[in-house]
């Protein structure tokens, strides 16, 4: 038994094309490192240099934001499936006023 | 000697791109950026995978609910791709008003932007009495101008 992760097309790159890749961990944190380990740079995608989630990233758990388990402390689990969507986002503004708007 | 620049072949595709769309669902994307105005207003139009024919129409919630940016609701947005999957169906167009500026991406449109594959479609809302529709192509953060070609399917050809 494994973590199943659903990659979208933006980050297949790094799975060599794969939709579903499996991962382990205990916490969404282990979880991307496991996943960088076999997939080399998928982890920057995910996580800022300062080691937060970057905010342009929705990952669930099951049916869960992560945002709301504790981000990269949510635990996960074998059987657990993982979803990463990249954040449909933007506007109007230029990025620096986004950036201030959204307290980045 | 060979002096052709290496390229992406994949984008070559994308030369002379179009749109392709029926007016009754530019007619909803509209009639929700007008409802929404003066926020902006956000949705999807899906289609068979691999087709390029959006198809079917699902306004999304703007949770900044603001003048100046979109953003899908988290739990919608998992919900709606979840459909899509089901069906068999991705992404075909990502749509979202300005309400106040051209139909032409931002800078922040283009650096978030996350489905490369997707038609980006803009409505501008400014004027009370026309919209102005355009779509793009938006890879790694460029962002490609294509042709929108509404076809009226209550129109025999």
């Amino acid at each position: 038994m494994a973590i199943e992760v659903r990659v979208p097309t933006i980050l297949r790159s790094y799975t060599g094309g794969s939709k579903i890749v499996e991962g382990a961990g205990d916490t969404l944190s282990g979880l991307i490192d496991d996943l960088d380990a076999k997939h080399n740079g998928l982890k920057g995608r995910l996580i800022t240099t300062e080691g937060n989630l970057h905010r342009f990233v929705n990952i669930y758990v099951n049916d869960e934001d992560v945002r709301f388990l504790g981000a990269l402390d949510a635990k996960v689990k074998d059987g657990d499936s993982i979803t990463i969507l990249p954040a449909v986002a933007g506007g109007a503004l230029g990025f620096a006023a986004a950036a201030a708007y959204l307290g980045l | 000697m060979c002096t052709a620049t290496p390229g992406r072949p994949k984008y070559f595709g994308n030369v002379n791109a179009v749109l392709t769309i029926d007016k009754a669902i530019i007619d909803a994307i509209v009639a929700h950026a007008r409802r929404d105005h003066p926020d902006e207003a956000c949705g999807v139009v899906a289609g068979p995978i691999g087709s390029d024919v959006p198809s079917r129409h699902i306004a999304m919630d703007n949770a900044a609910r603001s003048m100046t940016f979109y953003e899908f609701d988290s739990m919608e947005y998992l919900r709606v791709w979840r459909e899509m999957d089901d069906r068999d169906e991705e992404a075909v167009v990502i749509y979202h008003s300005h309400t106040a500026t051209e139909a032409y991406p931002s800078r922040t449109d283009a650096d978030i932007a996350g489905w490369p594959d997707a038609h980006y479609l803009l409505v501008s809302t400014r004027e009370p009495d026309a919209e102005e529709i355009r779509s793009f192509r938006i890879v790694d953060g460029v962002v490609t101008e294509e042709k929108v070609n509404i076809v009226d399917a209550t129109v025999d050809a």
